[in-house]
């Protein structure tokens, strides 16, 4: 037993050095590299947006999801719905009323691991306004010294009021909205 | 009644050519009236059934073209100048040109904009091009042009029509609508 453990212990003492060294916290955003876009269906035409202008806070080491966090401030006037005649409506007072608030925001609250270099992140999305709890799944991998962390999830855009009055109706533009993100970060120098 | 130039259209393109008459009227009418309504859920509702009866009429016009090659046009009054025989074949031609180029272009201009075609909601049309918002804007204007150019081929048209049957009181009107002829 004893000579068993002095071989065991230094092997098992090394392979916990070696996963700490290979944990990675990744920090920072590469923003110009990241997409947030988002898909919903307009008179039942498949149709993609996005935004242009996002910044995070993050601290993602996918060996500690526990201790995980992300938080992200969205320029929602850098949104981009595919023609200049459809930026210019959804800036309006009906749909996010970017004058009052021209920031969405994203805070995570707890993220969970499922394995497999997935997790779950759940967390409180504030748009026009109106916060809202909302869980997505994320997968990561590394990409050189880079991580990247991709994954979607729907929301109902009447939930935050975005596209009020005539727009209220779901008959042309649905209710459901989803939003995909992809997005590189890069480890803590 | 043998020979390849019978006296008289067939039924079915009598049909096909009022059908398209009033299917390109007012799909033309809507087209003017949308593009110029402001944002709005009603706009993008026109934007859809405008596409929707463009598409429609494209598969009418290549039905109608397919039946005119199969089918001869009767043949002109007899004593019509030659350059009027030339001036209506070439009007025909350059019509079912439009029929097909309008709703093409249409087709492309709303690929190339990102705005894909779900034909009646339920089937999605292949999108003809890449997205390229600048060629999106050229081939609106296109649209816009070719539209034009109907409008005045249609003029045309229907004046000679009436020229026919007001001046000339041949049979030629009345071959487009029977009624006229057996009264
Ligand atoms: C034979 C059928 C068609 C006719 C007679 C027609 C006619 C017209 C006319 C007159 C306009 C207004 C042009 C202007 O404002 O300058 C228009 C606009 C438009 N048409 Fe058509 N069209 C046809 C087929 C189609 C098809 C098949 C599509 C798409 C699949 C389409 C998509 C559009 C769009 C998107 C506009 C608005 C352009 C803009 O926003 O400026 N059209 N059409």
């Amino acid at each position: 037993m004893k000579i068993r453990l002095a071989y065991t212990l230094p092997l098992l003492l090394s392979l916990l050095a070696s996963t700490a060294a290979q944990a990675v916290e990744y920090s920072q955003l590469l923003a110009d590299k990241s997409s947030l876009g988002f898909s919903y269906r307009q008179m039942n035409v498949p149709m993609d947006g996005s935004f242009k202008r996002f910044k995070a806070q993050l601290a993602f080491d996918p060996a500690q999801p526990a201790k995980a966090s992300a938080a992200f401030e969205i320029e929602v006037a850098s949104i981009d719905v595919g023609s200049a005649e459809g930026n210019s409506e959804v800036s309006g007072k009906l749909w996010f009323n970017t004058a009052t608030h021209p920031t969405a925001r994203f805070v995570s609250s707890g993220i969970k691991a499922l394995g497999n270099n997935r997790f779950e992140v759940a967390g409180k999305l504030t748009i026009k306004g109106k916060t809202l709890d909302v869980s997505t799944p994320v997968s990561f991998k590394a990409d050189g010294a880079n991580g990247v962390f991709e994954g979607a999830f729907t929301i109902k855009r009447a939930d935050y009021a975005i596209g009020e009055g005539m727009w209220a109706d779901f008959g042309t533009v649905a209710n459901d909205v989803q939003i995909k993100f992809r997005l590189l970060a890069a480890a803590k120098k | 009644m043998s020979s390849s130039r019978p006296g008289s259209y067939t039924r079915t393109a009598i049909r096909l050519h009022w059908l398209l008459a009033l299917g390109l009227s007012a799909t033309l009418a809507l087209g003017f009236y949308m593009s110029d309504l402001p944002f709005s859920p009603a706009k993008l509702q026109y934007y859809s059934w405008h596409k929707w009866a463009g598409i429609t009429l494209l598969l009418l016009a290549v039905f109608r073209l397919g039946w005119r090659l199969t089918h001869p046009a009767p043949a002109a009054p007899a004593g019509m100048p030659a350059w009027q025989h030339a001036a209506s074949e070439w009007t025909h031609r350059l019509l079912y040109l439009l029929m097909l180029a309008i709703p093409l272009s249409g087709w492309l201009m709303s690929s190339a904009k990102g705005v894909p075609t779900v034909y009646f909601g339920v089937l999605p049309l292949p999108d003809l091009l890449e997205r390229n918002v600048e060629l999106g804007k050229q081939l609106g204007q296109l649209h816009g042009a070719l539209n034009f150019g109907l409008l005045g081929l249609v003029a045309l048209h229907a004046a000679a029509a009436l020229k026919h049957y007001v001046i000339d009181r041949d049979e030629v009107l009345g071959r487009m609508l029977p009624f006229l002829n057996k009264a």
